[in-house]
């Protein structure tokens, strides 16, 4: 049963930074039915450049506590990706809106391989490590250990979720969102303005992806240039996995996603007995990608979606 | 309708990521223009390539790159030195490819090799690559000198071309199960590999020499050559309580593995072999790496007649030594030994000199054996003591 119960913590903590990054794309597909395939990459450079400014933190004189560095390379990653899913919206998609449904799927893909590559050449190819320099308390609960940082991420993302859905149901911003949502062009008669939006839906969805890519940094202690792929890859499954477009549906996918895959990972072999083994774990992403699409491919969330943004 | 959408996008786009996935990272650095001959003339001086082939992108990109430094500085000086060869001057040229670790890669590399007529080569870095890789070499005559891939298969195919400068993992695995139950006192031991031909070799010739030792397995598990997220197969080791755990894989997982092995509260002793070895290892592992056990085949640098000083030069030049930058400088310089014995450059004049060449490299006495793998090779252990791999012994691996 401790067993069980650390597979159900790590899967919930991977979960919730599965679920802050599906975020992004759910948002972005429900207002432009657009698969933004950069946003891994914008985790990515959020990790990386949170990562920069804390070495040179660390290098500098200044004596600040961890925590103190750690938030300040949080605070300088959400600006640079919020600048950055700007201008990727800007070049790479807005000239494309009218254009058919695979010029801009190719342009994300094309985003994404670009991003990878100037981030290999700023900050080499190598594995990065995160400096450990949060102190790290664990907790016994029933036999299974928990760490402050642990407890912390899955508190951090469970708010910034909350928050948003305050945002996009109790603000005038998230009423224009919904709005955009539902036909552009209806939004736009009534005094929208759908290129802001657009754009907004842009930062906001960066915003939590660059929260997102320090919490997979500090998490696992490390950070390249390639990090955001696959990480990009399973967030989108998340959200397929919840109806893609709805919000809750990301949250919920996202952190169904990392309990599968965390308890796949653990039992495959037990299971299969011995015939797959828990190198499969990557496996259950996919595998969850595609009986979705076969048996619910509006997700299990999506249905008769009234309100998306 | 927005599903169906949804559904006719996906299929171009996984065509997509799936092309992207083996092309993204493709980048060669390779000086010469391709096509050119092998031996051309430049004044009365002739050019010999050496190929070198490692993974200089993805996650072993920073061994990759001391190998490639290893290569370059053994080939640098031995054009510095000035050596004749069947009366001409020779100037080595190396050509030097990104395989990727990746057995595909491999191949493409090797027939870019062939193609090029190199005279030699000094690579693959992993086993995976090696043994796919090592085929062409051997249909093309060109000899190979491996200076890291140490899984069994490599030299046990009957390819005359094939060498390596490293214990196998036969030899390795031994010495690792019996330190692993006899110095370290593991009784219940758990395995973890990464399913690659050097990860899985390893793994399992240690597994069978610490059953010998009188050890019982009570958990085996998998990963892949890429994962970060090892806590499910932990917590599923943490639960039968092993007193050893040993890794089968390089440093970029056993890094992590490590911190997250202490962030469970497990504490089993953590053994690796050669491919955990590495300065990069302790500072993936971000302080837990303390007390961490590796093997790496030879003598310790500083034991070995002219290894402070291969040390202290490839420091000046390079900065600190990753891993295999020392088997590297020996693997060209057996190779340029070879071929002035042969007094050719031609593989067919100098193989024969090669399988029977006792050569003085920095990290060990370098004679073959009958298939090309390292005669008596010696295994020494490390410890991390206070952040720094520190030696505990060297065993001989008989």
């Amino acid at each position: 049963m401790d067993i069980f119960l650390q597979q159900l913590i790590n899967g919930l903590v991977l979960g919730s930074i599965y679920a802050l990054v599906a975020l992004g794309y759910t948002m972005v597909y429900g207002i432009l039915e657009l698969i933004n395939f950069a946003h891994g990459e914008i985790t990515m450079i959020g990790a990386m450049v949170s990562l920069a400014v804390i070495n040179l933190l660390i290098g500098s004189s200044l004596d600040l506590p961890g925590v103190m560095i750690v938030f300040m390379g949080v605070l300088t990653a959400i600006p640079a990706c919020m600048a950055l899913g700007f201008v990727i919206e800007r070049v790479a998609y807005r000239p494309l809106r009218n254009a058919p449904r695979l010029a801009p799927l190719i342009t994300a893909i094309g985003v994404s391989i670009v991003l990878q590559n100037a981030a290999m050449l700023i900050w080499g190819r190598q594995y990065i490590s995160f400096p450990p320099i949060i102190p790290i308390y664990r907790y016994e609960i029933l036999g299974a250990t928990i760490s402050n940082l642990q407890i912390f991420i899955f508190i951090f993302s469970a708010l910034l979720m909350a928050g948003l859905i305050m945002l996009v149901h109790k603000t005038r911003l998230g009423r224009a969102m919904r709005a955009t949502a539902q036909s552009p062009q209806a939004a736009s008669l009534m005094g929208v303005n759908v290129n802001n939006i657009i754009a907004i839906t842009f930062i906001l969805g960066s915003a939590l992806a660059a929260i997102a890519g320090v919490m997979v940094g500090a998490y696992y202690g490390l950070a390249h240039y390639y990090m955001g792929f696959l990480l990009g890859l399973k967030a989108f499954c998340a959200a397929v996995l919840g109806g893609i477009g709805n919000i809750a549906g990301a949250m919920l996918g996202g952190l169904l996603l990392g309990v599968i895959e965390s308890l796949g990972a653990g039992y495959i072999g037990d299971l299969t007995g011995g015939f797959l083994g828990s190198h499969y774990q990557d496996v259950f992403a996919f595998l969850v990608l595609i009986l979705v699409l076969v048996f619910r491919p509006s997700g299990l969330l999506g249905e008769r979606v009234v309100e998306r943004a | 309708m927005k599903y169906s959408h949804l559904a006719q996008s996906l299929i171009p786009l996984l065509c997509l990521t799936m092309a992207a996935c083996g092309k993204q990272d493709n980048t060669t650095s390779t000086a010469t223009s391709p096509g050119a001959a092998a031996t051309a003339q430049a004044g009365g001086e002739e050019v010999v390539k050496i190929g070198a082939a490692a993974p200089l992108t993805g996650p072993q990109s920073h061994l990759g790159k001391d190998n490639e430094n290893g290569t370059k500085m053994a080939i640098d000086e031995a054009n510095a030195k000035g050596i004749t060869i069947g009366g001409k001057k020779i100037r080595f040229e190396l050509i030097s490819e990104d395989d990727q670790a990746d057995p595909r890669m491999g191949t493409v590399v090797a027939q870019k090799f062939v193609d090029q007529q190199v005279k030699g080569v000094i690579g693959h870095l992993n086993s995976g690559t090696t043994i796919p890789a090592s085929k062409i070499y051997s249909d093309a005559d060109i000899v190979q000198i491996s200076p890291s891939a140490t899984n069994v298969t490599y030299t046990a195919q009957g390819f005359k071309t094939a060498f390596r400068v490293m214990a196998n993992d036969a030899q390795q695995g031994k010495v690792l199960g019996y330190y692993a139950t006899h110095q370290m006192g593991g009784k219940k031991i758990a395995i973890i590999d990464d399913r690659s031909a050097y990860g899985q070799g390893l793994a399992d010739e240690f597994k069978k020499a610490a059953l010998n030792g009188g050890a019982q397995i009570v958990a085996h598990e998998f990963t892949t050559d890429k994962a970060t997220d090892f806590m499910a197969i932990l917590t599923k080791i943490k639960s039968v309580q092993p007193d050893v755990l040993f890794y089968g894989g390089m440093d970029a997982q056993g890094g992590p593995m490590m911190k997250q092995v202490r962030g469970l509260g497990l504490t089993a002793k953590f053994l690796t072999g050669d491919g955990g070895s590495t300065p990069e290892f302790i500072k993936l592992a971000a302080g837990e790496a303390e007390g961490a056990y590796s093997s790496l085949p030879g003598l310790p640098l500083e034991k070995m007649p002219g290894g402070k000083e291969f040390g202290t030069k490839f420091t000046a030049k390079y900065g600190q030594i990753q891993l295999y930058a020392p088997y590297c400088y020996d693997a060209v310089n057996v190779m340029i030994a070879a071929m002035q014995q042969a007094d050719s450059v031609e593989p067919a004049k100098y193989l024969p000199k090669l399988a029977n060449i006792t050569y003085d490299g920095v990290t060990t006495k370098i004679s073959f054996d009958e298939k090309g793998d390292l005669k008596d090779g010696m295994i020494t252990l490390y410890q991390v003591k206070n952040g720094k791999w520190e030696v505990r012994e060297t065993l001989a691996t008989k």
